[in-house]
């Protein structure tokens, strides 16, 4: 038997030199005389471990990491395409505790092989859900996804089973299915992952979507910072449009279906749905008031399912795998898993598929293993930019959707990022504000004249002016930005800041250096 | 990384012409457009216009809406530098502090000598590797200054 080899293709390996490895790997090998199959799967979601090279032997993939080119030819010395002993040796890669201990349902396939082989993903799996839906009536699609108790994984949580029931119901010339692929929320990178991972899944989700609601159409709208994303699903579409999986008869059922992959242009904004749906139409991406909502008038005003890349993924497996089992999972309203991004200064930084109600603090330290820093946590922001900043008291809230509200913060799409206690909050806050200018779609007066606002009152507070008084002077801005901001931009923009405020305070309580320090 | 072409009016509206019977074609030209040449000539907007049955100003304003188009010829090399808070927990700002004083690039411009351009964005989706950087593309993680010098060097062709 040919030894095989894996070495992740996934760009979060790449930025740490999978390339290298792989090409230093096959280098060795041929320069040892040993035949080897390399193949260039995604990633597990355990950045730390990075680039991650697994070996298939007789008693199952045996994995090495964090492995850079100066290791392969000692790994080879050691025997590691027989699965021996080194330093880098990880054990058997299902039986890794951060990979073991978690309930891997919508990401199960991560990592696991070639994200682009049709086979690899039918033998794992994959379009088993699409098989059971093509056998089910739209409503029956609908009801599966509505029992799952399924809740949008793009940041508001909204249950899908309602949306998906609202489009179906809706009359249209036609009707899309828009996957939101912006992941603009910084400390996220999960819909990244389904990507360039298990792109395949993505497209089993949307066909399911479009069969649901009767569209005939989807467009997936994925970020530009994401170059290697884009190519990957784009790949995925030719490849799955070869395989007869999109097209005019999907998988030989009758029903059409076709997907289009279209890129953003650096805009934060374009993540929520409506701006989604300027942009797509080829306009600045303005908010749209609601209502009327996409579901009802959405893309080029026919009726519309917009849905968050995970929402789309839990999907396949909800319909392969029965929605009882999913909604089994989780706590409270939060039914099912949280795919867990877990970033920033962090020892054990990556994705963690995980049943809802998880502390933050056994994230933070038990998952994570605190700081990469070594520095005491000091801060976790949770649910990107528009998310709260929690200090070490508040690290036993759960992560579920109401938790965290509870909190006075959001979970969103799922993002955890770890500060240690070199963070400046007062330059966070600030942070909020500054990025809330720049993004800012500019259709309303609160965000867009608010955020410029805050950023001026925190520097003056920062500055030792009148502190009394300016922190007078933002309360009511925040106040006002969250009560009469058109969108979620403005209206939650206020969250980080006077988290900051409430929990950090001494930050901005700070003496001021001096004259040299503006 | 490839030379962008210079501008080219035939081949503008040839791009235009391919891509325009897609719905919602604006962005799939302006995007074509800006990797052919490099940035969005204020020549292509006439062309846009005219074939989406838009105004100018239209075109114009979604130029200037969203931050990835540029307007006038980039550097050669492209490097992209993540300024969002999971990269500023591992210190982002000390690399932007460290390409100012060191290299005496700003975020946001090309070196004089149009060698390179340094833009900041805002999460490259490798958050827990961070500070994330895109190199002409392609993703660099756990960036640090002794690795800018080595970056700037070898896109500028100068010692570091
Ligand atoms: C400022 C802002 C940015 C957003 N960014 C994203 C995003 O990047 N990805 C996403 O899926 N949803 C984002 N949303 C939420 C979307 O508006 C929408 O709720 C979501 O795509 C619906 O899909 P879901 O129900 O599957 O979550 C954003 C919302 C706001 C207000
Ligand atoms: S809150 Fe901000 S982003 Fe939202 S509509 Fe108003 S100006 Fe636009
Ligand atoms: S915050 Fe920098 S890559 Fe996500």
């Amino acid at each position: 038997m040919i030894p095989r080899v894996y070495v992740p293709g996934d760009s979060a390996a790449l930025s740490v030199g999978a390339d290298r490895v792989a090409r230093a790997i096959a280098a060795e090998a041929a320069q040892r005389g040993v035949a080897i199959e390399l193949v260039r799967n995604g990633s597990r979601g355990l950045f730390f471990l990075e680039p991650l090279v697994e070996v298939e032997t007789a008693h199952g993939r045996v994995a090495y990491g964090p492995v850079a080119v100066t290791d392969i030819s000692a790994l080879f010395d050691a025997g590691f395409l027989a699965g021996h002993g080194h330093a880098l040796a990880q054990g058997p890669s299902a039986e890794i505790p951060w990979l073991s201990r978690q309930t891997r349902l919508t990401l199960s396939r991560l990592g696991l092989d070639d994200p682009l082989s049709p086979e690899a993903f039918q033998k794992n799996g994959g379009m088993r859900g699409l098989g059971r839906a093509l056998a089910m009536t739209p409503a029956a699609i609908v009801e599966a996804v509505t029992a799952s108790g399924l809740r949008g994984r793009g940041g508001a949580g909204f249950p899908a089973g309602i949306k998906w029931r609202t489009v179906a119901g809706a009359v249209g010339a036609r009707k899309y299915v828009v996957c939101n692929a912006d992941e603009g929320d910084s400390g996220t990178f999960a819909d990244r992952l389904v990507l360039e991972g298990d792109p395949f899944m993505l497209i089993e989700g949307m066909i399911i979507a479009g069969l649901a609601v009767g569209a005939a159409k989807g467009f997936v709208y994925i970020r530009s910072e994401y170059p290697h994303g884009f190519r990957c699903f784009s790949r995925a579409l030719e490849i799955a449009r070869a395989a007869g999986w999109l097209g005019p008869s999907v998988a030989g059922s009758g029903y059409g279906f076709e997907i289009e992959a279209r890129l953003g242009a650096g805009a934060y904004i374009c993540g929520e749905e409506t701006a989604l749906l300027e942009s797509l139409e080829g306009r600045r991406g303005l908010i749209r008031a609601k209502p009327p909502l996409p579901a009802v008038a959405g893309l080029f005003g026919q009726p519309t399912l917009v849905n968050n890349v995970l929402t789309l993924a839990a999907v396949s497996h909800i319909l392969a795998d029965g929605a009882a089992g999913y909604a089994g999972l989780g706590t409270g309203r939060s039914r099912g898993t949280l795919t867990l991004q877990l970033g920033g200064n962090v020892k054990r930084g990556g994705l963690y598929e995980l049943p809802f109600g998880l502390s933050l603090r056994e994230v933070v330290y038990g998952i994570g293993g605190g700081t990469r820093s070594g520095r005491p946590v000091r801060a976790v922001q949770v649910g990107g930019p528009l998310g709260a900043y929690l200090p070490d008291s508040l690290l036993d809230t759960p992560l579920d959707y109401e938790a965290l509200a509870a909190a006075k913060g959001l979970l969103g799409h799922g993002g955890v990022v770890v500060f240690d206690d070199t963070v400046d909050m007062a330059a966070q806050a600030r942070f909020a504000f500054a990025f809330c200018a720049r993004e800012s779609c500019g259709k309303c007066t609160p965000c867009r004249i608010g955020a410029v606002r805050g950023v001026e009152v925190i520097d003056r507070i920062v500055a030792g002016q009148a502190r009394t008084e300016n922190r007078v002077v933002l309360d009511e801005l925040c106040q006002l930005m969250t009560d009469a901001s058109l969108c979620a931009m403005g209206g939650l923009t206020p969250l980080p800041v006077q988290s900051a405020l409430t929990h950090f305070p001494e930050d901005f309580e700070r003496p001021v250096l001096g004259a040299a320090a503006e | 990384m490839n030379r962008p072409a210079h501008w080219d009016e035939t081949r503008a509206r040839r791009i235009i012409a391919d891509l325009a019977p897609l719905e919602g074609a604006a962005l799939p030209i302006l995007q074509a457009l800006q990797d052919t040449f490099g940035y969005v000539d204020r020549r292509a907007v006439p062309l846009v216009a005219e074939a989406l049955g838009l105004s100018r100003a239209e075109v114009t304003g979604t130029i200037a809406f969203y931050h990835d188009f540029r307007t006038a010829p980039p550097g050669r090399h492209r490097l992209q530098l993540c300024r969002a808070e999971a990269c500023q927990a591992c210190g982002c700002e000390t690399l932007v502090a460290h390409l100012d004083r060191r290299h005496g690039i700003a975020v946001g411009s090309t070196t004089a000598d149009g060698a390179l351009t340094v833009d900041e964005v805002y999460c490259l989706g490798n958050c827990a590797l961070g500070p994330a950087l895109l190199v002409d593309g392609e993703p660099v993680g756990r960036a640090d200054a002794g690795l800018l010098d080595w970056l700037v060097a070898d896109l500028t062709g100068g010692p570091a």
